[in-house]
């Protein structure tokens, strides 16, 4: 008995447990997409039932069962999250290298328009961002995208100053080679790792901003089954006691957020050593 | 000295400020929507001389950066436009927005001090123990769930189900301003604001155990220790004095993200701030409200972050002397 437990090191449980996390979420994010409209359709014979064994979270007003519509909409908004991020992301290593390797008045100018991006509360820029671009699926990307790189931009600098003072880069430097041979060879894949926790932990965030904007009523069209929508038309029918319209799509994106965060703390636990130690 | 990085300070709040009103005008007028059209359809019926009249009165067909120098020119006299969807000047609008949320943001940002930093202080005393391993997953937990879910569903079990608290808004439906008494304001006060609060304090709390953890691994706690001093004195003596500071100094900065969560619970308790305010302008498209919120947030959350800096300097002589 005690061997067996003994038998998995703490960092291969960790990468089963990460790996395991993946298939789950790519599991239901694939279900999400392949649920056919019609499972998610109007049913009005059927409409306001309590949850069910035909209908686990029950549906809604106009008869739509509430596990499909939940399904499909976490995985709307799963693909305008990572979507986002992925667009953040980007904007945030090339950022924060231009900050650490361009001459200080390039660092003063990035650091002023991250404090610029702090300045505003978050929530009024996407809605203006959203606004500016007519509401609707791309306002809420440009919004998200344009709101999460900071802290990322702000890690990845620091990171590059730090290389920057290594040995190994002034060796290279003085042995003639460029410094874009520098940044593709030597620093690029001293940022991966980070590079990769720090997105994937960003996907929580954007999924919970892309939930909160739609619910706000900016992000996608009503018609279309998002899980701020579906909390928003819930909002309606609270004092007439439809609990579950609320509670169980809801409960659904905190489990998802939570495996999606827990995936990225594994991971960092995988890739960067110290962190594990914690 | 003081007064010199006061002036420092100005300066960048004033940057800022012009900043953010260049890009978030930029940002209004490259929006599809036509403001004109939205102002005639809230007003009625009218005939094509009285739109272009209109159109002529609000400048539409004048170029962007003409427009933005008229608009600033009127904010410098204090005068932030009428907002189309109240029908009412826009200053007056958040004047009397502001008052609620400010009670609204002020109890929740009290609220999630004293408990945030409370229980980063109980797990920072009890470092790896059970107290500090369940608040720790509840603080973890926190930062996951939605603020607006987490408002529906205490709106649901609190105001539908047990029926402790009112539904929504800031005073009862149908009674006059003045007829309402101070405890009906803090009842329906309670709820949005505890909503509000438990977004926030698992920052703190986390804080507050980290820096907690470094004081009780200092070398003058072990000296104290071997002079033997109890937790609780340890904890006055030493703890309290060192920590309660930056926690103070995070909840200044937190200002931003107060302001952005009192969006969301404005908008589940239909509570009448700036919050729910600002959701409503941008979707009815209400520009000049829209634009004065966006100002106006900015400078609420620079005052937060001007304080937290000057509070850091003034307080901590170690910082002090490093900036000297």
């Amino acid at each position: 008995m005690k061997r067996d437990k003994n038998r998995w090191n703490k960092r291969t449980k960790v990468l089963i447990l990460t790996v395991m996390l993946t298939v789950v979420l790519l599991f239901i994010y694939m279900i999400g997409l392949l649920i056919p409209g019609e499972a998610a359709g109007t049913d009005l014979r059927h409409a306001g039932q309590a949850p069910s064994w035909a209908h686990l979270f029950g549906t809604d007003n106009l008869g739509r069962d509430l596990l499909m519509r939940s399904l499909k909409g976490l995985s709307v908004s799963m693909t305008v999250g990572i979507a986002a991020s992925c667009i953040s992301a980007v904007i945030a290593i090339l950022v924060g290298i231009a900050a650490a390797i361009g001459s200080r008045h390039v660092d003063g100018v990035v650091n002023w328009i991250i404090d610029l991006m702090m300045g505003i509360p978050h929530t009024v820029l996407i809605i203006l961002i959203s606004f500016s671009l007519g509401r609707g699926l791309r306002g809420v990307l440009a919004g998200i995208a344009a709101t999460h790189w900071t802290s990322l931009a702000r890690l990845i600098r620091g990171e590059v100053l730090q290389l920057r003072s290594q040995h190994y880069i002034a060796v290279s430097r003085r042995l003639g080679k460029t410094s874009g041979w520098i940044m593709i060879h030597h620093m690029l894949p001293h940022l991966a790792p980070q590079f990769t926790v720090g997105l994937i932990l960003m996907f929580p965030h954007a999924i919970l901003h892309e939930a909160s904007i739609s619910f706000l009523g900016y992000g996608l069209p009503p018609e279309q089954p998002a899980i701020g929508i579906i909390l928003a038309e819930s909002m309606r029918y609270l004092s007439a006691g439809m609990w579950w319209m609320a509670v169980l799509p809801g409960l659904m994106l905190v489990v998802i957020v939570l495996m999606i965060d827990r995936m990225g703390e594994n991971l960092r636990k995988v890739i960067d050593p110290c962190s594990a130690q914690e | 000295m003081i007064l010199k990085r006061f002036a420092i300070y100005l300066i960048r709040v004033f940057s800022l400020l012009f900043a953010v009103s260049v890009i978030s005008f930029a940002l209004v007028s490259a929006s599809p929507v036509d403001p004109v059209q939205q102002y005639i359809m809230g007003a009625g019926p009218v005939s094509g001389e009285q739109r272009s009249e209109i159109e002529a009165y609000w400048g539409v067909d004048r170029p962007a950066a003409e427009r933005y120098f008229s608009w600033t020119s009127a904010l410098l006299h204090g005068d932030f436009g009428v907002s189309l969807l109240y029908r009412r000047p826009v200053i007056e609008i958040i004047s009397e927005r502001f008052r609620n949320s400010l009670a609204l943001m002020m109890c929740a940002w009290v609220f999630s001090g004293v408990i945030g930093y409370s229980l980063g202080c109980v797990m920072g005393m009890n470092r790896d123990r059970w107290q500090d391993k369940i608040i720790r997953k509840l603080c973890y937990l926190l930062g996951s769930i939605p603020t607006f879910w987490i408002g529906l569903v205490f709106l649901m079990v609190f105001a539908v189900v047990l029926g402790w608290f009112p539904v929504g808004f800031s005073t009862p439906i149908g009674m006059r301003d003045s007829e309402v008494t101070i405890w009906q304001r803090l009842h329906h006060l309670v709820l949005p604001a505890f909503t509000l609060s438990l977004m926030s304090f698992s920052n703190t709390a986390l804080h507050t155990r980290q820096k907690m953890i470094d004081v009780m691994n200092s070398e003058y706690i072990l000296f104290a220790r071997a002079r033997g001093e109890g937790r609780w004195t340890l904890f006055w003596r030493h703890g309290l004095r060192n920590t309660v500071l930056p926690a103070v100094t995070l909840q200044f900065a937190s200002f931003a993200e107060l302001f952005g969560g009192s969006v969301l619970a404005e908008n589940v308790f239909s509570y009448p701030g700036l919050g729910s305010a600002v959701a409503a302008a941008g979707l009815n498209s209400d520009v000049p409200l829209l634009l004065g919120i966006t100002l106006f947030s900015t400078l609420f959350v620079c005052v937060g972050n001007m304080t937290a800096n000057l509070l850091y300097g003034i307080i901590d002589p170690q910082i002090r002397e490093v900036r000297q």
